[in-house]
C-alpha cells in the first residue's frame, strides 16, 4: 500500500511538473523553436534583456501586484474588522454575498464587466482611452480584496475579545488598542491575505486582459506572444521566474520549520 | 461600548462602497447591456441569440464535467496519501503542488503543445521508436487535459486540507466499532471530506467552463467553446457589447445555479453526517 | 551554503534582467537629417499587425529604438493580429492609438465612420518617395488619410517535403488529402475569400446569397481543417506541425528563412490584393509625434530595413529601384505580368454596414458549426 501510494503520489508530481521540464529544457535550446531541440545554449537568457516589451511586461505586473496586494490589504483587514462587528443581519449578508461574488463568478466574466463599466464611465467622461494603469490596478484590487478578508476573518473569530478590552480598561484609546492588540493577533491571516492577493494578482491573465488597456502585464504580453511564434525567451523568463519562486518557497518552508521548531521546544519548556 | 462598535463597524465602510462600485454596479451593467440593444432601448433580441450558442454552451459544460471528474478522480487518492504521510514531507509535497500555480498558466498550457504536438516530444519519440504516430493535439482530448493539468492543484489542496482536521479518534473508534479499511473511507473519510470536495468542484468546474486559451492553444481554435465567443464578441467592437453581455449573464447565472444546487447538496451530506 | 549561493546568483540574474540593458546589440542609423527633438520624453502609441517592422533581431535596424534615439519619443508598440480587432480596440475607446496600420478596406470603412485625422503630407519630407501607383486609390481618393506602408497578395504556402506540389488552386485547402494538415484565415475576410474565390465571385458583393453559398463552402471543409490561424502560422509551417495554409506572400519568405523546404504559390483562381498604410485615428494625443514617426518611416534606410524584414513588397520607390535591396525585382513580391495577370487579383472594399453584419455573423456560425 505504501508503495502504491508513493509511486501514484510521484506520478501526479512528474504530471505538474512534465510542462515545466519540457519550458526549462526548451529556454535552453540554441534554436528559435519551442518543439525542435538543436543544442545547448544559454543565448535565450542574454536575449530576455532586449525584448523590451516582456522586461515592460514584468515590471507592470510587479507594480500593479505590489499595489494592489498592499491596498487590498489594508482595506480588506480594516473590512474584516468591520464586518464581525455588523450586526444587523442585512448589513451582514449584503457584506458576505458581495465579498462571495468575485470569487465565485468566472474571471471572464469580472473581467468583462469591468470593462463595460470602465468603458462606460470613460464614454461619459469623454475620455480618448478609458483603460490603463488605474483600472487594471482597481480589477486587482476587486478581486483580491475577497481573499484577504477571508483570510482575516478566522483569525479574528479566533481572537480573544477580552483582551481588546483589557487593553481599553488598561488605558488605550480604542486606535491604539486595535493597533497594539487586534493587529498583532490576526498578523498571520493579514500575512496569508498579502501573500495571496500578491500570487493571485501576479498569475491573472483574464481580468488584465480585459481591463489594462496600453498597460499590458506579462501574462497579457504572453498570451499576445503565443499568438505568434514564441521563441524560447518566454521560457527563459519563465524559468527565472520558476527558479525564483521555487527558492523563495524553500526558504519560506526551511523558516516556517525551524519557528514551529522553537515553538514546540517553548511549549515543552512551559 | 457602543462607540466602540459603530467604530469598528465603520470600517468597513469603504470597502463596502468599492464592492458595490465594483461588484455590483459592473454586473448590473452587464444586465442592462444584455437586455439593450445598440440605441439603449430595450430589447430581447440578445438573450433570444443564445440559441444559436447551444453547442457551444453543450461543449463547454460537457468538458468542464469531464474535466472536472477526472480531476477529482485523480486528486482525491492523492489528497488522501498526502495526510498519511509524514508532517514534513506532507508540508514539502504541498508546496511542489502549489508551486505550479505561481508559474503563469498560459506559459504552462503552451509547453503541453511541445509535448502533444505531430512534431512534439511524444510523436517524435514514438516515431524513433518506429511505431505509428498519434493525434493528440487539436482533438477534444488535449483540451480536457489542459483543464485538468491547469485547475488539479485547486482540487487536491482544498481536498487535503480538510482530510487532514478529520479526527483521528473517530477513525480508531470506526476500527473499533468494526469497519474495515474501505467502509472506513466510505462511512467516515468520504462524508468528512465533502467540503473539501465540493469546493475543489467548484474551483475546477467554474475556470473549465469559461476558458478561452485552453481550446485556442491546445483546440486549434477550430470550435469555440463559450468563452471564446465571449471574448471574440467583446474583442469584435462596440456593436457587439449588447449579445456578449447576454452571453456573459447567461454564463454567470448558469454558473450560480450550478453552485447553488452544489452547496445544497453539500449541505445536506453536512445533515447526514450529523444524523 | 549553495543554497544560499544560487538565491544570490538568481537575485543578480533578475537585477540585470530588470535593470540593464547591456550587451545589446543593433545595426545603427545613421542619417544628416536633423530631427525635432522638441517632443522628447513623449510617448507614441504605435498599433500594428504582428511581425510588421524591423525589430532588431537578424541583425537588422531597430525601427523603433532609432527613433527614440533620434527623437527623444518613447515608442510604446503593440501588436494586432487582425483589421477586425485593430478596429475594435480603436472603436471600444478603451486605448487610443498615435499611429496604427491597417489595411485598404478597414481604411475606407474607418474614413467612413470618421475615426481617421487627416495626415498633413505637406509636413512630410520623405513623402515624395510613395510611388504614384500607390496614390489616389480607392479607399483614400485624395490621399489624406493614409501613407502606403506596404503591399501584398495572398497565396498559399505548403511544405515540400511533407506533401506533392498541389494543384495551384484554392481548393488545395478543402482537399481530403490534407487531412489535419491544412490551415485557413482566422479573419472573417480572408476566410471567406478562399471560399470565394473557388466560386468565382466578386470579393465584395452585396448579395447575401453569394454570402451563405461561400459560407456553406467552409462549412464543408471544416472538418479536414486542422484549424483557423493567423500568426501562430509561422510556428505550424516552420516546424511541419501543419503542412500547407493561405497567408501573405512576404510572410512566406520569413518562413522560408527558418524551413526551406516551404514553397508558395498563387492559386490560379485569383487572389486578394491589399495595400497596408499608416493612419492616425481621431483619438490620437500626439499628432506632430506621429508625424514625425510616419515621416521617420519613409527614411529611405528604414523603409529598405522594413521591407527587407517583413519581406512584403514596397510602395517606396527608393526601396524598390534599390538594386541592392534583397528583393529586388522578386518574382514572387513584384510578379511581372507574363507571370501573373493582376486582372485575378481583388481588392477588399468597405461594404454595406448591413452585408458586413450579415458575414460577420456567418463567420460567427461557422465557428459556432
Amino acid at each position: 500500500m505504501k508503495v502504491f501510494s508513493r509511486i501514484y503520489v510521484a506520478l501526479i508530481l512528474a504530471f505538474l511538473y512534465a510542462p515545466i521540464a519540457v519550458m526549462i529544457i526548451f529556454s535552453f535550446n540554441s534554436g528559435n523553436s519551442v518543439w525542435v531541440f538543436e543544442s545547448f545554449s544559454a543565448q535565450w537568457y542574454t536575449d530576455i534583456i532586449s525584448n523590451t516589451a516582456m522586461i515592460e511586461g514584468l515590471r507592470h505586473t510587479l507594480t500593479v501586484a505590489i499595489l494592489s496586494a498592499t491596498i487590498a490589504t489594508v482595506l480588506g483587514t480594516a473590512a474584516a474588522v468591520g464586518i464581525t462587528a455588523l450586526r444587523k443581519k442585512i448589513t451582514r449578508s449584503f457584506a458576505t454575498t458581495v465579498t462571495n461574488i468575485p470569487m465565485m463568478n468566472a474571471d471572464i466574466v469580472t473581467g468583462v464587466s469591468l470593462m463595460l463599466l470602465f468603458v462606460f464611465f470613460g464614454r461619459i467622461l469623454g475620455l480618448y482611452e478609458s483603460l490603463g494603469f488605474i483600472t487594471v490596478l482597481i480589477a486587482h484590487i476587486t478581486f483580491n480584496l475577497p481573499y484577504v478578508i477571508l483570510s482575516v476573518i478566522p483569525k479574528l473569530r479566533q481572537t480573544d475579545k477580552n483582551l481588546h478590552e483589557a487593553a481599553l480598561d488598561l488605558g488605550c484609546t480604542p486606535l491604539q488598542a486595535f493597533f497594539k492588540v487586534v493587529i498583532p493577533s490576526i498578523k498571520v491571516g493579514i500575512f496569508t491575505g498579502f501573500i495571496m492577493a500578491f500570487t493571485l494578482s501576479l498569475d491573472d491573465f483574464v481580468i488584465s486582459y480585459f481591463t489594462c488597456g496600453h498597460y499590458q502585464t506579462l501574462p497579457v504580453v504572453i498570451y499576445n506572444m503565443t499568438k505568434k511564434t514564441v521563441t524560447p525567451d518566454v521560457y527563459a523568463l519563465s524559468t527565472i521566474v520558476f527558479a525564483t519562486i521555487f527558492v523563495l518557497l524553500i526558504l519560506y518552508n526551511m523558516l516556517q520549520t525551524k519557528s514551529e521548531q522553537r515553538r514546540n521546544s517553548n511549549v515543552k519548556k512551559a | 461600548m457602543n462607540k466602540k462598535s459603530f467604530g469598528s463597524r465603520l470600517v468597513a465602510a469603504p470597502y463596502l462602497v468599492w464592492a458595490a462600485i465594483f461588484v455590483i454596479v459592473p454586473l448590473v451593467m452587464m444586465a442592462y447591456f444584455a437586455f439593450t440593444d445598440n440605441s439603449g432601448a430595450f430589447t430581447l433580441a440578445n438573450i433570444s441569440q443564445i440559441g444559436r450558442y447551444r453547442k457551444a454552451f453543450a461543449v463547454s459544460i460537457l468538458y468542464a464535467v469531464i474535466a472536472t471528474a477526472i480531476t477529482l478522480v485523480i486528486s482525491y487518492p492523492m489528497a488522501y496519501f498526502m495526510t498519511k504521510m509524514k508532517v514534513s514531507s506532507q508540508r514539502m509535497i504541498m508546496i511542489i503542488v502549489m508551486l505550479p500555480m505561481w508559474m503563469n498558466f498560459l506559459i504552462r498550457t503552451y509547453s503541453w503543445i511541445s509535448i502533444l504536438a505531430n512534431t512534439g516530444i511524444i510523436n517524435t519519440t514514438l516515431k524513433s521508436l518506429g511505431l505509428p504516430t498519434l493525434r493528440l493535439i487539436n482533438t477534444p482530448g488535449a483540451v480536457i487535459l489542459g483543464m485538468v493539468y491547469d485547475f488539479i492543484p485547486y482540487m487536491i489542496l482544498p481536498i487535503y486540507s480538510v482530510m487532514t482536521k478529520i479526527d483521528n479518534s473517530l477513525l480508531e473508534a470506526a476500527e473499533d466499532l468494526g469497519s474495515n479499511a474501505f467502509s472506513r473511507l466510505r462511512r467516515v473519510i468520504l462524508p468528512l471530506s465533502m467540503p473539501g470536495v465540493i469546493s475543489g468542484i467548484t474551483m475546477v468546474f467554474v475556470p473549465s467552463v469559461s476558458t478561452f486559451y485552453i481550446s485556442q492553444k491546445l483546440g486549434g481554435s477550430k470550435n469555440w467553446l463559450i468563452g471564446d465567443a465571449i471574448e471574440y464578441l467583446f474583442g469584435s467592437g462596440p456593436d457587439y457589447y449588447n449579445v456578449a453581455s447576454a452571453l456573459s449573464l447567461v454564463l454567470m447565472v448558469m454558473i450560480l445555479l450550478c453552485l447553488a444546487v452544489m452547496s445544497r447538496f453539500s449541505s445536506d451530506e453536512e445533515g447526514g453526517v450529523i444524523v | 551554503m549553495l543554497k544560499k549561493l544560487n538565491c544570490y546568483l538568481l537575485c543578480t540574474a533578475l537585477i540585470c534582467v530588470l535593470f540593464s540593458s547591456c550587451g545589446y546589440k543593433y545595426m545603427d542609423f545613421e542619417t544628416d537629417r536633423e530631427f525635432n527633438k522638441d517632443f522628447a520624453g513623449h510617448v507614441l502609441n504605435v498599433y500594428n499587425w504582428g511581425e510588421y517592422i524591423s525589430d532588431g533581431s537578424y541583425e537588422m535596424m531597430d525601427v523603433n529604438r532609432e527613433f527614440e534615439k533620434l527623437t527623444g519619443i518613447h515608442v510604446n508598440y503593440t501588436t494586432f493580429e487582425s483589421n477586425e480587432t485593430m478596429y475594435s480596440q480603436l472603436k471600444s475607446g478603451g486605448v487610443s492609438y498615435d499611429i496604427v496600420i491597417p489595411s485598404d478596406y478597414m481604411i475606407e470603412r474607418m474614413i467612413n465612420e470618421d475615426m481617421l485625422r487627416k495626415i498633413d503630407t505637406s509636413r512630410l519630407q520623405n513623402y515624395h518617395y510613395i510611388m504614384d501607383d500607390y496614390k489616389e486609390l480607392f479607399y483614400d481618393p485624395n490621399n489624406e488619410y493614409s501613407v502606403p506602408y506596404s503591399v501584398g497578395m495572398v497565396g498559399i504556402i505548403y511544405n515540400s517535403a511533407l506533401i506533392e506540389e498541389p494543384e495551384h488552386s484554392w481548393r488545395a485547402l478543402w482537399d481530403e488529402k490534407y487531412r489535419d494538415m491544412s490551415l485557413n484565415f482566422s479573419n472573417p475576410r480572408d476566410c471567406f475569400m478562399t471560399a470565394q474565390m473557388i466560386l468565382g465571385q466578386d470579393l465584395n458583393t452585396t448579395n447575401k446569397s453569394d454570402w451563405d453559398k461561400a459560407a456553406q463552402l467552409l462549412k464543408d471543409g471544416k472538418s479536414v481543417l486542422q484549424g483557423y490561424v493567423m500568426d501562430e502560422i509561422y510556428g505550424k509551417l516552420e516546424t511541419g506541425e501543419a503542412a500547407i495554409g493561405p497567408y501573405y506572400a512576404g510572410d512566406y519568405y520569413t518562413m522560408q528563412e527558418i524551413n526551406e523546404d516551404l514553397e508558395f504559390f498563387y492559386p490560379e483562381e485569383g487572389t486578394n490584393i491589399f495595400v497596408d498604410a499608416v493612419c492616425i485615428p481621431k483619438t490620437a494625443k500626439n499628432y506632430d509625434e506621429a508625424l514625425l514617426y510616419i515621416d521617420f518611416l519613409l527614411e529611405p534606410e528604414v523603409a529598405l530595413a522594413n521591407a527587407e524584414y517583413i519581406c512584403y513588397a514596397s510602395p517606396h520607390s527608393a526601396v524598390v529601384e534599390n538594386e541592392d535591396y534583397e528583393y529586388f525585382e522578386d518574382e514572387i513580391l513584384y510578379p511581372a505580368p507574363e507571370d501573373f495577370d493582376i486582372g485575378k487579383a481583388q481588392y477588399y472594399h468597405d461594404i454595406d454596414p448591413d452585408i458586413r453584419r450579415y458575414y460577420e455573423d456567418l463567420w460567427i456560425d461557422l465557428k459556432l458549426y
